[in-house]
């Protein structure tokens, strides 16, 4: 990836960023938090890498993506607007009730929503059933999915690890969000969940570890998952819960609540200056 | 695949049949979470090896992998003792397969109190009303072998989620080779004028043997079957109601819930007339020969007697 496209992907995940505050300011309520940790791997997937096409959403060989910390719909609506599947003036409609971008992604009323998501520890499993139909299927379609960290509290998600290694999903790519907050604090102290690549890699995982704000090291990481044979890959991101707003970074109080007016064109603001810094127009 | 009246046949092992008949449907994908002996879902797992998932005892992350598979076009069956499949994942059930209407069919095996010596924590006498109230679930509960041969094949014509009941005990086949069976609709098995006995599953059989008690008495009993618990035959219960004027409801489930309380909701709504349910009386079983405990929790033929001469006696109370 050259310099340009980098600059392009900060630009584009830091207009999914805005989408994703201008859905929660609109709705006064929703998960900014980790919807800002997720945007650049969103981006990365959405504009860099899935074989998808908001002309044909349900084509049967497109790469498929399971939001599966379905809190973070925020930023996966900024990223299905960016990439064409949805109108960016609908964006405000989030969770309102005459609109279609319901608080957790609802895959029968939103283009390009690929599963229904929101109760945690269910996406992946989700996510393992459509790599098996791609195995059933001899298709080469890929899969991915984000977790959060605090979604690895539920033991489903487990169930599921053990699946993806035991039937050799090697087609599935997850991502842990991993911002080390979760809605009552730290996740090493409300239920520490540490240290995850060691257990992932005891589940049979190939598990990476990267910046997952750096979109040569996604790259390279999501590059290298397709090269491994017989193993699903688990890409652990280190992130910065709030990346992108000053006031929100590292806060798990943003884990979900609404920006006032003044704190939302602060952190428009912001995003903007960020934009503008990499050589974006504002 | 044939049955021979009188024959007795678990409608699990009928279960097991009907997916390797129908299985030749290069879609259907079958999974269970490490039951298959006894859910009968091994003979698919011989016949269809390559469609055949085992999911290991983990049956949360069984249905949400199904509604995954569901997604890519797959029809997937996900099977499990009722207890694990409608309880234990219900939510999984209700989040990944019924809100996004995927087409899974959840093949329940061992309901109800006839699991027999496994004891309470096996026998799931709350499956039904657990299902009830979820949107677009249909819930099919057959009687006998035939009947779930047929309830398999209409849940793979039906394109969405369907629970299917079936039990561990061998039971009565009941219908022959002429039998009609069409999601949503109910069967009169038998016509009668005094009471209405609305039965489902194995407590079928034992209606039909309630009408014979009666009549010996000068009490003219109509049977119907209920095979789909939801959508329920509003048409033929209220139909019914008019005609006879009293109701009594059997079902191998707690009577909070089941058939009794869906048959109550259409009473209520549509022809208010005296309705008994019988049931399990919202009380746990316990280990024991399945004939025995269907006796002892009053599911059978002499109970729904007694209880539809009561209904009759209120009928001008």
């Amino acid at each position: 990836m050259n310099a340009e496209r980098i600059k392009e992907l900060q630009i584009a995940a830091s207009d999914i960023r805005k989408m994703a505050l201008e859905a929660v300011y609109s709705a006064g309520a929703g998960h900014p938090g980790g919807s800002l940790s997720v945007a650049d791997i969103l981006a990365y997937l959405y504009l860099e890498e899935m074989n998808v096409d908001p002309k044909d959403p349900k084509n049967p060989d497109r790469d498929r993506f399971v939001l599966s910390k379905g809190h973070c719909s925020p930023a996966l609506y900024g990223a299905l607007a960016e990439k064409g599947f949805i109108p960016k003036e609908d964006i405000k409609g989030f969770r309102n009730i005459n609109s279609y971008l319901q608080g957790h992604p609802d895959m029968k009323g939103v283009p390009g929503v690929d599963m229904s998501t929101g109760s945690l520890g269910q996406g992946i499993s989700a996510a393992c059933g459509m790599a098996k139909a791609a195995k059933l299927d001899n298709k080469d379609y890929r899969v991915y999915t984000v977790l959060g960290d605090g979604e690895i509290e539920e033991g489903q998600v487990w169930e599921a690890a053990m699946f993806a290694a035991h039937y050799q999903l090697d087609n599935l790519t997850a991502f842990l969000d991993f911002n080390g907050l979760q809605i009552d604090g730290d996740i090493t102290k409300v239920m520490n969940p540490c240290p995850i690549d060691e257990k992932f890699k005891a589940f049979n995982w190939n598990v990476i570890t990267i910046d997952a704000h750096n979109f040569e090291e996604i790259e390279k990481a999501v590059n290298e998952a397709k090269t491994v044979k017989g193993k699903p890959t688990i890409i652990i991101a280190k992130s910065t819960k709030g990346k992108g707003v000053s006031f929100m970074e590292g806060q798990a109080a943003w884990h979900g609540a609404a920006p006032n007016q003044e704190q939302y064109e602060q952190a428009i603001a912001e995003l903007n200056d960020y934009i503008a810094s990499v050589g974006g127009a504002k | 695949m044939a049955y021979t009246i009188g024959e007795k046949v678990a409608t699990r092992e009928a279960y097991g049949k009907a997916l390797v008949e129908f299985g030749n449907n290069e879609n259907i994908v079958v999974l269970d979470a490490d039951l298959s002996k006894s859910t009968k879902t091994d003979g698919f797992k011989k016949t269809y090896p390559e469609r055949f998932i085992n999911m290991g005892i983990a049956e949360g992350n069984m249905m949400a992998t199904a509604a995954g598979l569901a997604t890519c076009g797959k029809t997937v069956f996900a099977s499990s003792f009722a207890m694990f499949a409608a309880g234990r994942a219900f939510e999984q059930i209700r989040n990944s397969i019924a809100y996004p209407k995927l087409n899974v069919k959840i093949g329940a095996t061992h309901a109800g109190i006839s699991v027999g010596e496994d004891g309470a924590s096996h026998q799931c006498l709350e499956d039904i009303g657990i299902m009830r109230t979820i949107p677009n679930m249909i819930i099919l509960n057959p009687a006998d072998a035939v009947e779930s041969r047929l309830a398999v094949k209409a849940a793979i014509e039906h394109n969405g989620p369907v629970y299917l009941r079936f039990g561990r005990l061998a039971v009565p086949t009941i219908f022959g080779d002429d039998y009609k069976f069409e999601i949503g609709k109910g069967v009169m098995l038998e016509d009668g004028t005094d009471v209405t006995i609305v039965a489902t599953g194995l407590m079928v059989p034992a209606a039909l043997d309630a009408k014979k008690i009666l009549a010996e008495e000068g009490i003219s009993a109509r049977v119907v079957n209920i095979h789909t618990i939801k959508p329920i035959d509003r048409d033929i219960i209220a139909k019914a109601a008019k005609e006879t004027g009293a109701l009594v409801t059997a079902e191998e489930h707690n009577i909070i819930g089941g058939l009794g309380s869906a048959v109550a909701e259409v009473l209520a709504e549509e022809c208010p007339v005296p309705l008994k349910r019988v049931g399990t009386q919202d009380v746990f079983g316990r280990s024991g020969k399945p004939a025995a405990l269907l006796e002892m929790y009053g599911l059978d033929a002499k109970t729904i007697a007694e209880k539809a001469k009561e209904a009759i006696a209120k009928k001008n109370a």
